[in-house]
Order: structure tokens, then C-alpha cells, then sequence
């Protein structure tokens, strides 16, 4: 069941950014530990980089229900990934960026209370 | 979300295997830290994971094989295995997440998964809301990283022949269309780009241009005008040096690894693939 005004409990989508040393380790462990502390539900893939050059549809199962917060890198590297999977990513997705947010504003915006959703931006 | 034109058929071979770490009706939830522990190490092994908590639902899994791990209080439900998708339900309560995770180990068994980081995920992708189909990247990698598409498009198609950290390609592109997401800095690594890097492209020039219409036949003349030189000086030490240092001072501006000149096709081969490229593109060009 949704509230009114459009504000539904976001899944939420982790991408652990296995194979490369670009997010900070404190960071994605931070994280990580953050949202299963919290007991909340949601999704975690190794490295979307890997399952989008292989153009896995575990992308688009993970992204094609209602709004989603994705926490990974850059939106504008994200939204790219999942295009060239063949994957295109629903006005819903925002995206959270662990190279440049701190963990703790990650996790305040992903346990947070359900707001208006917004769009995936470049 | 709608389904894009695949470059090729790399996705109907992909095996779907995900694992469910299940603390919903009909399972006991687990302690925090063994939820952590599990769902680290599963990553680290390379498998989906997802974590399904009372008044969520699991996300969409329409074939292949799902793992369901959790404390179960009820008789478990019958496991599925001649439909599109495969279930098995296995109880860890008395496991550590190491044991759990050779658990899952063993469901996959034979399935065709890729070994976790046994290819560093490195390859360009485009940028489609920048990219002016110019064909200059396909022109430029000799790896045939790019091809075009059937409705005369540039894309990304043979991501594993990419040079590890070479990201060449996206300082040749005067748009700034090309990411790395792996790369160290921006823009490459997709981060807004800024009013500096337009500038910066604004000021580069078309390096198609620069070398007269076609980089290898640049190269070709040059290399012609050089074996004449030295033809004449019969210095090949000094042809050498001299190649080497053109081969660093490119290495450095593009930010080449040595690796790269390492794996270089021979000359004949680089001749070869120019000529099909230049071709290519021509031919993407016209029917535009």
C-alpha cells in the first residue's frame, strides 16, 4: 500500500564496486554495514561495471519496479552503465555517489524518511 | 524502464543466479552482525544478494537460479527446479557466513558464472547525450573496442579488449562523451562536467584535422618520410630513439600505460585495421 502524494519507500540498489579501488573502502563498508545494521531490504550487486559489460539482466530486474535509490558512483557514469546493458534507467532512480558522499549521507538519505520522487540527473 | 537494442548476444548466455537472504514470514530474522558478515562475503564472491525484510518484496526474477538463505520456523516450501526459475531454500542458522557462502558455492556448481574479478571491469561507455557520432574513437582504437551499429551508430561493443587503464580514447573525443566510471578523475569518470573541461574541448582540436583528414595515414606519411630519412642517414639506433620518445611523449598526453604500446599490433596489422575504421566510419559518415 502507498501514502498519497506519490512518496513511496524507495528500493534500494548497492553496488559494491568490487574491482577497482575508485570508492573508498571505508566508505562502501561504512555503507554497507550502515543498511544491513538497519535491517532494512535491498539489493546488493559486486560491481554494476561487470554486469553492465556483460549486459546481465539481473539490472533490469533489479531497477524496473517503481523508485529506487542506487547507491554507486557518478549518476551520469550510472545512467550510462545501464544504457549500454540495455537498460534504460526510469525517471525514478536516484542516484547516490559513495566517491564523493560522506557515509553518513548516504545512509541519512537512504533510511531516511520516504520524500517526493526525483529524477536521475547527469 | 524499456529494453535497448543489444550490441550483441553476450546477454542470452549470461546465467541469472541470485541469492536471497530471506527474514520474512516464515523465517526468524538474523542478528545484524551475521547479516553483515553474510551478505559482505556473498558480495565478495561475486553473487547478487538480495536482502528480504517482513513488508518487502523481492525484486523481480524471472529465470534462472535463486538461493533463499534464512532461519526458517516453518516446514520450507518445495524447492522448484524444472521451471524458468530454479529455487533452492537452505537453512543457516547453525553457519557462518563462510560456510554459508560454500553453501551457495555448491548450488552453482557447474553454472557457466564468470569468476569474480578475474577481468577488471575497464572499458569506455558513451555518453549519448554528448556523443555527435563523429566515429573518431572507432577511427583512433586499434583493439576494435568500438563498432557501429546497425542504424549507423558508434557503440561500445568488445568491452574486454580494452586496455586496463587506458583511457586514450576518451582524450581523443572532442566531446567529452566518453567515461571511464573506473577512472581516477573527472570528467572521464562521469562527474559533471564543469565549465573548464568544456573550454578545454572547445580549445581542442579535431585531431582528424590536425593530421590531415586521417591519423594513420598521418602516420603512414610520416613513417615513410622517416624510413627515407634514415634510409639516407642509415641510423636505425637513432630512428629508434627517436620513436621511443615520440611513443612516451604520447603515453604521457594521453595518459597511455606502457602496457598498451607493449600490445601493440604489428604495423602491418595497424595498416589493416586502419583501413577497415577509416572505412567504417566513411561508410557510418555517408548514411548519415
Amino acid at each position: 500500500m502507498t501514502t498519497p502524494l506519490d512518496v513511496i519507500a524507495p528500493r534500494v540498489l548497492y553496488c559494491h564496486c568490487a574491482y577497482a579501488a575508485v570508492v573508498p573502502k571505508a566508505t562502501k563498508e561504512a555503507v554497507l554495514r550502515g543498511l544491513t545494521d538497519a535491517g532494512v531490504a535491498f539489493d546488493a550487486v559486486p560491481d554494476l561495471c561487470e554486469l553492465s559489460a556483460r549486459r546481465d539482466p539481473v539490472l533490469g530486474d533489479l531497477t524496473g519496479d517503481g523508485p529506487t535509490k542506487l547507491v554507486a558512483c557518478y549518476p551520469r557514469a550510472v545512467k550510462w552503465l545501464f544504457h549500454a546493458a540495455g537498460v534504460e534507467l526510469s525517471q525514478n532512480i536516484e542516484v547516490l555517489n559513495m566517491r564523493t558522499d560522506t557515509p553518513d549521507a548516504i545512509l541519512a538519505d537512504v533510511l531516511g524518511t520516504p520524500r517526493p520522487l526525483v529524477e536521475v540527473t547527469a | 524502464m524499456s529494453a535497448l537494442p543489444m550490441a550483441d548476444a553476450k546477454a542470452a548466455t549470461v546465467t541469472r543466479f541470485r541469492v536471497a537472504v530471506y527474514e520474512s514470514t516464515g523465517a526468524e530474522p538474523l542478528d545484524a552482525g551475521v547479516r553483515g558478515d553474510l551478505v559482505a562475503a556473498l558480495l565478495a564472491k561475486g553473487y547478487a544478494v538480495t536482502v528480504v525484510r517482513p513488508g518487502a518484496t523481492l525484486a523481480r526474477f524471472t529465470a534462472g537460479t535463486l538461493v533463499v538463505l534464512g532461519r526458517f520456523t516453518e516446514a520450507k516450501p518445495l524447492e522448484a527446479a524444472d521451471g524458468p526459475v530454479a529455487i533452492h531454500f537452505r537453512d543457516v542458522a547453525t553457519l557462518t557466513a563462510a560456510q554459508a557462502v560454500e553453501v551457495v558455492d555448491g548450488l552453482r556448481g557447474g553454472e557457466a558464472l564468470t569468476k569474480p574479478g578475474a577481468w577488471k571491469p575497464w572499458f569506455p561507455v558513451i555518453d549519448y547525450d554528448r556523443c555527435t557520432n563523429c566515429m573518431q574513437c572507432l577511427s583512433f582504437c586499434l583493439f576494435d573496442v568500438y563498432a557501429v551499429s546497425a542504424d549507423k551508430k558508434i557503440q561500445v561493443q568488445n568491452q574486454t579488449k580494452c586496455k586496463t587503464d587506458c583511457p586514450a580514447c576518451s582524450r581523443v573525443c572532442p566531446e567529452v562523451a566518453i567515461l571511464f566510471p573506473k577512472y581516477r578523475h573527472g570528467p572521464i569518470n562521469g562527474d559533471v562536467i564543469g565549465a573548464d573541461d568544456v573550454r578545454r574541448e572547445v580549445m581542442k582540436v579535431d585531431i582528424s584535422a590536425l593530421l590531415g583528414g586521417d591519423i594513420y595515414q598521418a602516420l603512414r606519411d610520416r613513417s615513410a618520410k622517416s624510413k627515407s630519412r634514415f634510409a639516407k642517414e642509415r641510423d636505425e639506433d637513432r630512428a629508434l630513439e627517436e620513436r621511443q620518445k615520440c611513443l612516451v611523449a604520447l603515453g604521457k598526453s594521453l595518459e597511455i600505460p606502457p602496457e598498451v604500446f607493449a600490445s601493440l599490433p604489428s604495423i602491418d596489422e595497424i595498416r589493416t585495421k586502419a583501413d577497415q575504421a577509416a572505412a567504417r566510419a566513411t561508410a557510418a559518415l555517408a548514411d548519415r
